[in-house]
This record gives structure tokens, C-alpha cells and sequence, in this order.
């Protein structure tokens, strides 16, 4: 059958497709649902009304990006049956086990409470509605950490036996599946970087506003509280990715390799922050490097050895029988770098941003402004920035709301082909995990339905995330601000009542 | 009892769950085209069911991840086997969660009523394929000695499995009835128990005929006894309905429903998807299953999230335990 056509390659895109839409909306899930969390909690503390209206505006964006998310959700879940009903025989008593706990433990929680909250102004007490998005929240994450564990399991396989009788693979210890470094390493990297996603995304639309003077009180809150996120986040991300790469040197040597294009094995291993030529063919025409780095990267030390690609194909072909065990080379050394280059670059725009609108104790009185006046971006002690590269600073920031998406999807890229040709690492090769029932036509049929679904939700989505933003905060009601005091609600039971739906 | 007999019975709790919980906002969705006569109304019904839909479906989530865990044979061979089904039913749930949250996200009528028209058909369609999809499980179908599905698209549409999606359609419609009957006032409230008498009837004939069948295929004594509680619910569900006790009608229903599926699963077993080509080459609780390990783990969990999970889920019924009608839908919101 011709290659480009064959049901693995097309069960393979259409995971990849359906996966990487999937996690367009997962991290900004999961950073709004706290963020929103804290801003609620702040107003509930303090009752400034601008903590209110910022709630109800990102609380707004949230739930149109978590529509997406839940929905998008459903087709992961039910796709490993449906393409890859071979890989579910054989590992299913291991990777079912998180996934039946995600949908017990955290799912539930998320679904529930989020009703709970869209519907619950006008029901609930304060205190108990601002719980309920803090149960969204912990179910949202919870529900990363299940996902993540079945995932590191798929890199890493641990606590569990061949069995020769039935032909797969058992489950002997779950507590090693779910607290193995490689879960743990990888949970705070995704979730990190979820912060950084989420802390661009409040910083950018803030920096609309802010730049358009409007929504001055809520978005200056926004702004600060988007940049400390993302400096926090950013900071962390690159924390847990040198971890993550450190494990994954140890347990994955070839993904490491083929993230830098080594083809040999050396000692004082360079990173490349550059190349150009052939990176499938050996080394490169033009490059920019710098020596010993991805030594330190792999293993702490400038100068350990790390072995090549070559090495490591050999290695595996000794200990696993013959065949390729190369997974597509410039695709990997690039989602490595773009991984990395839209992250680091976020964090930089967020570190600029925390310092230009730096106010208490640092800065003299005359360049402090007050609560509804747009903030001076001020570059050194009594000198702002000139109109010319504040509104710069307000469009970077603007732009900068899509970097950590894009890191985001090349992060997961690399993760997955990195692998290949591994479904999980050492134990199942990817084209034995393929459904042998489902027809190619079949994988058509559904890899187009999906592509077409997912594009035209995709412009819906983005045309009301625009008008939404657009619009602004809300403006805020007497019922807004007076919440029931009973569970229930105690208004007219007859007034129109502030639905969503 | 051994630990895959009891994830069988949970198996089965879970899809009763899905079915009784969004069994009704199925048919809610249905009935925003047969019950509801304008915008106003249509928001109304969508309405009761807003703050519960999503934590409905999650039910069917924890069907499917829990047969991965605990039947992962079932698993690869039901969602391979039974793919484009899936794969509609897939799109109708994508769909049907993003018309619920973006409907009221745009005033313009056109943007509404599209969205409305999504709500309907995507209701409509699962609540018919899910009912197909159980009456080809429980009447067997083409698996070979690799437990793998070598039938087609076309052997799935068999009279008992198209009768059995009527039953589900017609069903959950009528428990949609009902449960808007309970959930409104006014006008809407009375139409609501009106229609539900006549869902009602369409829907005793259709299910009578299939457990019947049912029972004299593949029923033993258990699965009679559930067959006589469903159909004996379902006539007190339609009688109190019309005398207009809408709570026990509603609660008559559930038990129709609970009955019923809780009667395919006792027809099913110990099989969990027999094959039509040689009963040897069924898939069984013990042939399906995953180890005991994983299943130990599993019962633990499901043992201590279940009750709080139905909890949780029963105190949000209980915030939204009042009625909502036409005047509650402020004049400028649609």
C-alpha cells in the first residue's frame, strides 16, 4: 500500500491533528480556571469591583475556550479504541487505569462544578460560588496529571510485566506509574508552561486595552497579574525542561540526540542554536553553536559524552533486533527549537514587561499613576519609555498572546515523533499499534470529518474569543455585587434571571 | 463474585448513569423542535438542563475510560469495530457541547436558531445510535477468533438494532418530556405533560416490542424481572404523568430506563460482546478483562469516588431545584 496512504500514517495524523488542536485549548483551560480563581478571590476579599468585572471578563473567555476543550477532549478518549485498538489490547490494563481516574476523579469534579459556577451567581452564596472555580480549577489539574502519567508511562514504561500467556502487557505497580520521575517531571513542565500560556494570553489582551486607554482599573490588575504569571511560569518552565531533559537523556537517549542532530557521539556536546543545510544527512552548512551546552543539558556536566544518533540506532538494534529506530530528524531538531524559542521569547517579553511597569519603591512619585490612568512604561529611574516604543512594547505583547501556543504544540511534536518508531519506548513499535479492523477508507472518512469539524469550530471560536475581547469587562449590576446569602438563591423567584445560556 | 463480575455491574451503573442523566437532556434537546414554539421557549428548555449537561456526559467519559481499564479487549473491539457509528456519534457531542456554550454568545436570531438546529439534531441522533449500538452488542456481531470485527457498516443496521435505537430515541424523549414538565411552569409546563403522554405511549409499544424480543433471544430469569420493572415503571410513568405528578413520573422514568439497560447488560452476561459467527470466539468478562491488580486499584477508586461523586452531582440538582418559565428570560436576553 502505498506509504503515504497507509493506515498507521493516517491514524498517525489524524493523533497528531486532533491532538495538537486538542491542546490549543488545555493549557489556557487550565491557567484561566486559576487565574479566574484568583481575581474572584480577590474580589471576594477585598470587594473592589474591578476584581469583579475582571473576573466576569476572563471568566467569559475561559468557559468559550473550555467548550472547545471538553468537546475536543472526547475524540482523545475515544480514539485509542477507535484507530489504535491494537495498542489498547496490549496496554490497556496500564494506560486504562489513569484514564478510567481522570474521568472518576477529575472530570466529574471539573464538569460539575463549572455548571455549578456558569449558573450559580444568582444561587449561591459568594464564598460557595467562588469554591466552585476553585474545584474547576483542582479538577483541571488533576485531570493534566492523570493525562500526563498515562503519557510518561507511553515514554517511559514502569511498573509493570509482559505477559507471555495473554500477550500483553500488566500492570504491577500503579503507585510507580503515577509518581515515576518522568510523570512528575513532565506534569510541572506542561503545567508551567500552561501558566506561561494563560500569563501571555492575560498580558497581550490587557496590553489591547491598556494601549486603546480603555477598561483602565480592571486591565492594569490584568496586565500586572498576567506578567507576574508569566515571569513565575517562565521561570519554572525552564527549570522543569532542563529536569525533563535530563530524564529524558537517561531514559531516551535517541530523542535526545536527534533533538540536536548529533550524529556522532561526543564529549563536550554543542547546542545548535541555528542550522542550515540538510540536518537528515549529517551535519549542517551554516550553524551556530556553542559548545558544551547540550552536554550540561543531558547530564549537569559541560563536558560528558553523549551519544549520536548512529550510536544509539546501533544500541537499540543490538537490544531490540534489526530496524530503524531513528524518528524523523529535522522534524524533531526543529520542534526542539521552536519548543523552545517561542518559550524563552514569552518569558522575555513578560520579564521586559514586569520591569517597564515596576511601580512601588523603585520608582520616583512623579512616574507613579494612579489606579485608572494607563501605567508609565519606565525603562530607568525617571525616564519612561517614548510614546513611539510604549505602544511597540503594547503590540509585542499583543503578538506575544500566540508564542507559548506555538511552543506548546512543537513541545508535544517533539515529545511524540521524538519517540518513533516507539508507541511506548523499548516495548511497542507505533505500526504495531494500529486498529487491523478499521479500513483506510474509514481513517479517511474521519480524518477529513474531524479536520473540517475542527477548522470551522476553530474560526468560530477565535471570531467570539475577538468580539468578546473586544467588547471588554462588563459592566456590573446591582445583582452583581450583591450575591444571594442563601444557597438557592433568596431573590424574586419571578424576576428574569442572569442566564448564559 | 470475582473482581471482573463486579466491573461488569459497574460498567453497567455507568452507562445506566449516562442514560437516565443524559437520557432527559437528550430529549430536551429534541423537544426545542417539537415542544417549544419560539426563542423565548427554546431558552427555556435549554435552560433546565444548562447547569447539569456537561456533568451528564461525563458519565459516558467514565464508561468509556473505565471499560479501557477494566475490559480493554471490549474496548479495542467495540470503538474499532463499531467506527463510523462512533464517529457520528463523536461529531453530534462536539457539536452539541459548543451549540449549548456559544448559542446565547451572539444576540444576532441567525447565529440562535443555527445553533438551535445543531442542538436538535445532535440530541437526536446519539439518542437514536446509542440504542443501535446496545441492540448489535447484545444481539452479537461478526467478531472473528482474534476477537477483532470483521463485519461492516451495513451489518450493523439489523431490524432488533434499529428497533432498539427507536426505543432510545422515543425513549429519552419521553423522560425529556417529563423532566420538562417538572423543571417549567406556565404554558410550557402544560404542554410539556401533554406531549409526555403521547411520547409516552409511542415509546411503550416500541420498548415492549424490544424487550420481548429481547428476552426471548438472549433473556434468562433476571433479565425477565427487569423486563416486567421496566414496563411496569413505564406505565406508571405515563399514568402519574397524566395526573400530573410530575416528580414521580419522572422518577418512573428514570426507573424505566435503569431497568431496561440494567436488562440488556443481564441478557449480555457473562459475555460482553458476543460473536455471531462462534460462540467461542465471544468476548466474556474473564476472556476481556484486565488483571486482577488493575482491577483492584480500580474498584478502590471507583469505591470512594463513586459516592461523592454522586453527591456532589445530586446537591447541583438540588441549587437548581426551581422552576424556571418564560418570565424569567429577561426581554432583551434571548
Amino acid at each position: 500500500m502505498d506509504l503515504a496512504l497507509a493506515p498507521e500514517t493516517l491514524a498517525r495524523w489524524q493523533f497528531g491533528i486532533t491532538t495538537v488542536y486538542h491542546f490549543l485549548f488545555v493549557p489556557l483551560t487550565i491557567s484561566l480556571a486559576a487565574l479566574t480563581a484568583g481575581l474572584q478571590t480577590a474580589w471576594v476579599r477585598t470587594e473592589k469591583e474591578k476584581y469583579l468585572r475582571a473576573t466576569k471578563f476572563w471568566g467569559k473567555l475561559f468557559l468559550i475556550n473550555i467548550a472547545m476543550g471538553v468537546v475536543t477532549g472526547i475524540v482523545q478518549e475515544f480514539q485509542f479504541g477507535m484507530n489504535w485498538s491494537d495498542y489498547s489490547r496490549f496496554v490497556g490494563d496500564i494506560f486504562g487505569a489513569p484514564l478510567a481516574f481522570e474521568a472518576l476523579i477529575a472530570f466529574f469534579f471539573e464538569s460539575t462544578f463549572i455548571g455549578l459556577w456558569i449558573f450559580g451567581w444568582d444561587k449561591l452564596p459568594k464564598k460557595i460560588h467562588l469554591a466552585c472555580i476553585w474545584m474547576v480549577s483542582i479538577g483541571t489539574i488533576l485531570s493534566a496529571y492523570f493525562i500526563l502519567a498515562a503519557n510518561s508511562w507511553m515514554q517511559h514504561p514502569v511498573g509493570y510485566k509482559y505477559n507471555k500467556a495473554n500477550g500483553r502487557a500488566e500492570l504491577t505497580d500503579f503507585w510507580h506509574v503515577l509518581t515515576q520521575n518522568t510523570a512528575l517531571t513532565q506534569a510541572f513542565h506542561t503545567l508551567s508552561a500552561s501558566f506561561l500560556t494563560g500569563g501571555a494570553f492575560m498580558v497581550g489582551i490587557a496590553a489591547f486595552h491598556l494601549a486603546r486607554k480603555k477598561h483602565i482599573p480592571t486591565m492594569r490588575s490584568s496586565l500586572r497579574l498576567g506578567l507576574i504569571t508569566v515571569v513565575i511560569a517562565g521561570l519554572l518552565t525552564a527549570i522543569s525542561g532542563d529536569q525533563l531533559g535530563k530524564v529524558m537523556f537517561k531514559q531516551q537517549p535517541m530523542k535526545m540526540a536527534a533533538a540536536e542532530a548529533l550524529w556522532d557521539g561526543q564529549n563536550s556536546a554543542p547546542f545548535s542554536i541555528f542550522a542550515y543545510g540538510d540536518v537528515s544527512k549529517g551535519h549542517n552548512t551554516v550553524e551556530l553553536s556553542i559548545p558544551g551546552i547540550l552536554s550540561f543539558l543531558a547530564d549537569d556536566n559541560f563536558h560528558s559524552y553523549v551519544p549520536g544518533i548512529n550510536d544509539t540506532n546501533k544500541a537499540e538494534q543490538e537490544k531490540y533486533g534489526p530496524g530503524d529506530y531513528r524518528p524523523i530528524i529535522p522534524v524533531t531538531f526543529w520542534a526542539f527549537r521552536w519548543m523552545i524559542g517561542f518559550g524563552m521569547a514569552s518569558f522575555a517579553i513578560g520579564l521586559l514587561g514586569l520591569w517597564l511597569t515596576r511601580k512601588k519603591f523603585m520608582l520616583p512619585q512623579a512616574m507613579r499613576t494612579g489606579d485608572d490612568e494607563v501605567p508609565n512604561l519606565v525603562l530607568f529611574k525617571n525616564k519612561a519609555l517614548s510614546p513611539k516604543f510604549t505602544k511597540l512594547y503594547w503590540i509585542v505583547a499583543l503578538w506575544t498572546v500566540g508564542f507559548p501556543l506555538i511552543a506548546n504544540s512543537w513541545g508535544w511534536i517533539f515529545t511524540e515523533m521524538g519517540r518513533q518508531p516507539w508507541v511506548v519506548y523499548g516495548v511497542l513499535q507505533t505500526r504495531d499499534a494500529v486498529s487491523p479492523s478499521v479500513s483506510q477508507g474509514e481513517v479517511i472518512t474521519s480524518m477529513t470529518v474531524f479536520t473540517l469539524l475542527y477548522a470551522v469550530l476553530a474560526v468560530i471560536e477565535v471570531k467570539l474569543l475577538v468580539k468578546y475581547i473586544k467588547a471588554g469587562p462588563p459592566e456590573l449590576t446591582d445583582d452583581d455585587l450583591h450575591p444571594p446569602t442563601k444557597i438557592g438563591g433568596d431573590r424574586d423567584a419571578d424576576k428574569p434571571m442572569a442566564f448564559s445560556y | 463474585m470475582e473482581l471482573h463480575d463486579v466491573w461488569f455491574v459497574l460498567i453497567a451503573v455507568l452507562w445506566i448513569g449516562y442514560f437516565f442523566l443524559e437520557g432527559f437532556d437528550f430529549g430536551v434537546g429534541i423537544l426545542t423542535k417539537l415542544l417549544a414554539r419560539d426563542r423565548t421557549e427554546r431558552r427555556v428548555l435549554i435552560n433546565t438542563i444548562g447547569p447539569v449537561w456537561d456533568g451528564n456526559e461525563v458519565w459516558l467519559l467514565t464508561a468509556g475510560g473505565a471499560t479501557f481499564a477494566a475490559f480493554p479487549e471490549w474496548y479495542a473491539t467495540l470503538f474499532s469495530g463499531f467506527y463510523l457509528p462512533l464517529l457520528i456519534i463523536l461529531v453530534c457531542l462536539i457539536v452539541r457541547g459548543v451549540a449549548f456554550e456559544y448559542r446565547a454568545k451572539r444576540p444576532e436570531e441567525k447565529w440562535q436558531t443555527n445553533w438551535e438546529h445543531a442542538i436538535f439534531w445532535t440530541s437526536l441522533i446519539p439518542a437514536l445510535l446509542w440504542g443501535v449500538a446496545f441492540g448489535n452488542i447484545v444481539r452479537g456481531v461478526k467478531i472473528d477468533k482474534n476477537f477483532e470485527y470483521v463485519g461492516n457498516f451495513w451489518d450493523l443496521l439489523n431490524p432488533y438494532a434499529i428497533l432498539g435505537g427507536l426505543v432510545t430515541l422515543t425513549l429519552f424523549t419521553f423522560h425529556g418530556a417529563v423532566f420538562t414538565a417538572l423543571k417549567t411552569v406556565g404554558d410550557i409546563r402544560m404542554r410539556a405533560r401533554k406531549m409526555a403522554l403521547t411520547l409516552g405511549l409511542v415509546a411503550a409499544v416500541l420498548a415492549l416490542g424490544f424487550l420481548i424480543w429481547t428476552q426471548v433471544d438472549h433473556g434468562d430469569g433476571w433479565s425477565l424481572i427487569a423486563m416486567i420493572v421496566a414496563v411496569v415503571a413505564l406505565v406508571g410513568a405515563i399514568g402519574t404523568i397524566k395526573i400530573g405528578r410530575e416528580g414521580w413520573s419522572f422518577a418512573l422514568s428514570g426507573i424505566t430506563i435503569t431497568a431496561a439497560v440494567a436488562m440488556l447488560f443481564l441478557s449480555l452476561f457473562p459475555n460482553v460482546m458476543p460473536s455471531s459467527l462462534d460462540p467461542a470466539w465471544s468476548l466474556t468478562v474473564s476472556n476481556a478483562s484486565s488483571s486482577p491488580y488493575t482491577l483492584k486499584i480500580m474498584t478502590w477508586c471507583a469505591g470512594i469516588a463513586t459516592p461523592l461523586v454522586l453527591l456532589y452531582q445530586s446537591w447541583t440538582y438540588w441549587v437548581f431545584r426551581k422552576r424556571i418559565g418564560t418570565h424569567h428570560i429577561a426581554d432583551a436576553a434571548h
